[in-house]
């Protein structure tokens, strides 16, 4: 029923990824990069093809695959560009479950970006959710990361069901599971429960502790793939559900200065870039409140030129932590001697976050605050500018600074390994430096992508936007000069909402542990004593009957289903829930496959 | 460009003295700049006022995040590990 010139991007990954494990080098590293860029271009093409595909009708419902139009076609080809650059960056990578779970990762986010219905787009969004788990679980350098990885799949699992239960009250109410903008004004229970689904993901204040923990325990290429796809990916659902929601501004201004804050103390490096993600991602929650078509335009290029900057300097941070082992501020500094590279790229990522003029957050992040300038949220507006100053400090200054100049925290070993990484790493990261530089400079290539192509253009490059930005950039340098001593690195860990569920957790714990288990223990006891004996008697009995006498007249069957089903369980379930969760997955998976296909 | 950072390592005034005099000639350049186009009454009548702004927020960011780390939110680092 699929139209014939439709085949679903997100497709070419899973199935390249089901393949996988049966590639051996020679042909292992050129097929890593052809199934991405096979995928980019499939976006590519069904950009120049927009319409409405992939129409399947399941039990009362049509479920849409395919809706590509102009708002989903930017965003699905800076995912699938990403793709094929976070790809790169981790080709070095032996084990190819993390490249497997990474696809599958993708495949969820452009499913969810294409997807016309909110049952398909949940769909995607739980296995987006469930593979970058994996990305987490496969950190084995990092002691927590599976306790991280369980609280990230908690808190996403939690999202996924606040997103069901409001499209299905909505379904209930309006008969409708097709995914497109919210009523605002007649405002219902699922408009919010939909809305605090989505905003989960974009780890909107106070939904946002998962980020920064989960992020700062993933691997170093999965890690790559995270900052890019999740947050993005929901900023897109909003775009779509809920633009023009006032109180996305709120929470929007809310999130951006929250996470700067975090950012200014933090001493773990992907904990800091997390949280400078969360500041960023502001800026386009707060778009979207707006609504406007230029804002709608504005949080389009901030999401396309974040994914950018934001990937290279996790691939920077990554590079760091992959050579030397070393992963907070107060282990490492100095490094410009051993990693040069490393430094010119992490650079460049920090004045792109920064919006030095020539680099794209220039050209992206003024886009909102001049909407809401002109939709008269003239305080957003001033607030978003008060955090850029923040980010330049934080991205720009603070973590170069504590990085690669400053004085050497490291000690003898972390030295002696410090050096730059593997070519493929460097290449990745030479790719987004240079689109960081190109679209800042270049800035039309990216206007022409954006949704809204019919309103006046804005033009970055005025002597007042120049002159505006450049004083804030100098002004924030010289701030930073004199208290730089203040934000300086320390060895600590600082506590989030994520408290209440950590500790809450350790406090349920033991309330398991103790009281229950007791009233637990003596219950069993007393069932024993009581009940159970006489019971068992008569059930051995029956038993013993039931095996020798019936099974044997029926041609020992009952024999052969046990031991087959033992041979099942010795493959399928060997005790570790992370394994079980990863053949369920491809289970669903390769239903999705089939819905798709037929 | 290891040699140039090493040598403004060593002569950190040089780095003083380039960023103080950027700092100036960015800030006497905006004087020049025409303001009538701008949004809000403070753009259009104080001078320079986007420096004051930037200053104004490092600082405010800086002490925030500084008040906040002391008032109980950063802890050691095995805080969670027991």
């Amino acid at each position: 029923m699929t139209t014939s010139c439709f085949f679903h991007p997100a497709l070419i990954l899973i199935i390249g990824a089901v393949f996988l494990p049966f590639i051996k080098a020679p042909f292992r590293k050129p097929y890593l990069m052809a199934v991405p860029i096979l995928t980019f271009i499939n976006v590519v093409y069904l950009g120049f093809n927009p319409g409405v595909y992939g129409q399947v009708d399941f039990l009362d419902w049509q479920l849409t695959f395919g809706r590509i139009d102009n708002l989903s076609n930017v965003f699905a080809f800076i995912m699938a560009l990403m793709a094929i650059i976070g790809t790169l960056y981790g080709l070095h990578v032996k084990d190819g479950w993390q490249h497997m779970a990474a696809w599958f990762y993708v495949a969820g986010s452009l499913g969810a970006i294409y997807s016309g219905d909110y049952l398909s787009l949940f769909l995607f969004w739980e296995l987006m959710a469930f593979a970058s788990t994996f990305l987490i679980w496969f950190n084995k350098d990092e002691k927590d990361s599976t306790a991280a990885g369980f609280r990230y799949l908690l808190v996403h699992t939690f999202g996924g069901l606040l997103l069901l239960m409001g499209f299905v009250l909505r379904y209930q109410a309006t008969g409708s599971i097709a995914f497109e903008l919210l009523d605002y004004e007649n405002a219902k229970l699922y408009t919010w429960l939909i809305m605090a689904g989505l905003m989960l993901n974009a780890a909107v204040v106070p939904l946002h502790s998962w980020l920064p923990d989960a992020y700062s325990k993933a691997t170093i290429t999965g890690a790559v793939f995270m900052c890019a796809f999740t947050t993005k990916t929901a900023i897109y659902t909003l775009a779509r559900a809920c633009a023009g929601f006032d109180i996305l501004i709120v929470l929007g201004v809310a999130m951006a200065i929250y996470g700067i804050i975090y950012a200014i103390i933090e001493n773990d490096i992907r904990r800091l870039l997390g949280w400078e993600i969360i500041s960023q991602v502001g800026y386009m929650v707060a778009g979207v409140g707006i609504g406007t078509a230029l804002a709608i335009n504005g949080t389009a290029a901030h999401a396309f030129a974040h994914i950018l900057y934001k990937g290279l300097l996790f691939m920077g941070a990554g590079a760091i932590i992959h050579m030397t082992g070393k992963k907070t501020f107060t282990n490492l500094g100095g490094l410009y001697k051993k990693m040069p590279v490393t430094m010119l790229f992490m650079i460049i990522g920090g004045v792109s976050v920064s919006a030095l003029p020539f680099f794209s957050g220039f050209i992206s992040k003024s886009i909102i605050i001049a909407a809401s300038y002109e939709a008269h949220v003239i305080w957003a507006g001033m607030l978003l500018t008060m955090v850029s100053a923040g980010t330049f400090l934080v991205a720009g200054l603070r973590l170069p600074y504590l990085l690669f100049f400053g004085e050497s925290r490291c000690d003898q070993s972390t030295l002696d390994k410090a050096a730059d990484p593997p070519w493929n790493m460097q290449f990745a990261m030479l790719i987004s430096g240079l689109l960081c530089f190109i679209i800042g400079t270049f800035y039309p290539i990216l206007y022409a992508l954006l949704p809204y192509q019919d309103i006046a253009f804005y033009q970055p490059y005025s002597a007042y936007h120049l002159s505006e930005t450049l004083q804030i950039l100098a002004l924030t340098a010289l701030g930073f000069m004199l208290f730089k001593n203040r934000i300086g690195a320390r060895a600590t860990i600082n506590l989030d909402l994520d408290w209440l569920y950590r500790r809450g957790g350790m406090m349920f714990l033991w309330l398991a542990k103790n009281p229950v288990q007791w009233l637990d223990t003596m219950w069993g006891e007393a069932y024993r004593v009581v009940g159970l004996f006489s019971l068992m008697t008569t059930a051995r009995f029956w038993g013993w009957f039931d095996w020798h006498a019936i099974d044997g007249l029926l041609d020992g069957s009952a024999r052969g289903v046990r031991s087959f089903g033992r041979l099942l369980a010795r493959i399928l379930q060997r005790g570790q829930i992370q394994q079980t969760l990863g053949y369920t997955v491809s289970f669903v998976a390769l239903l999705m496959i089939a819905f798709i296909w037929l | 460009m290891i040699r140039f950072i090493e040598y403004l390592k060593e002569n950190n005034h040089v780095v003083r003295y380039v960023l103080y005099s950027l700092i100036v000639a960015i800030v006497i350049w905006s004087l020049s700049v025409d303001t009538s186009h701008a949004h809000t009454w403070v753009e259009k009548h104080i001078p320079g006022f986007w420096s004051i702004f930037g200053f104004v927020s490092t600082i405010v960011l800086i002490f925030i995040a500084r008040w906040y780390a002391g008032a109980g939110i950063s802890r050691e680092e095995n805080y969670y590990d027991n």
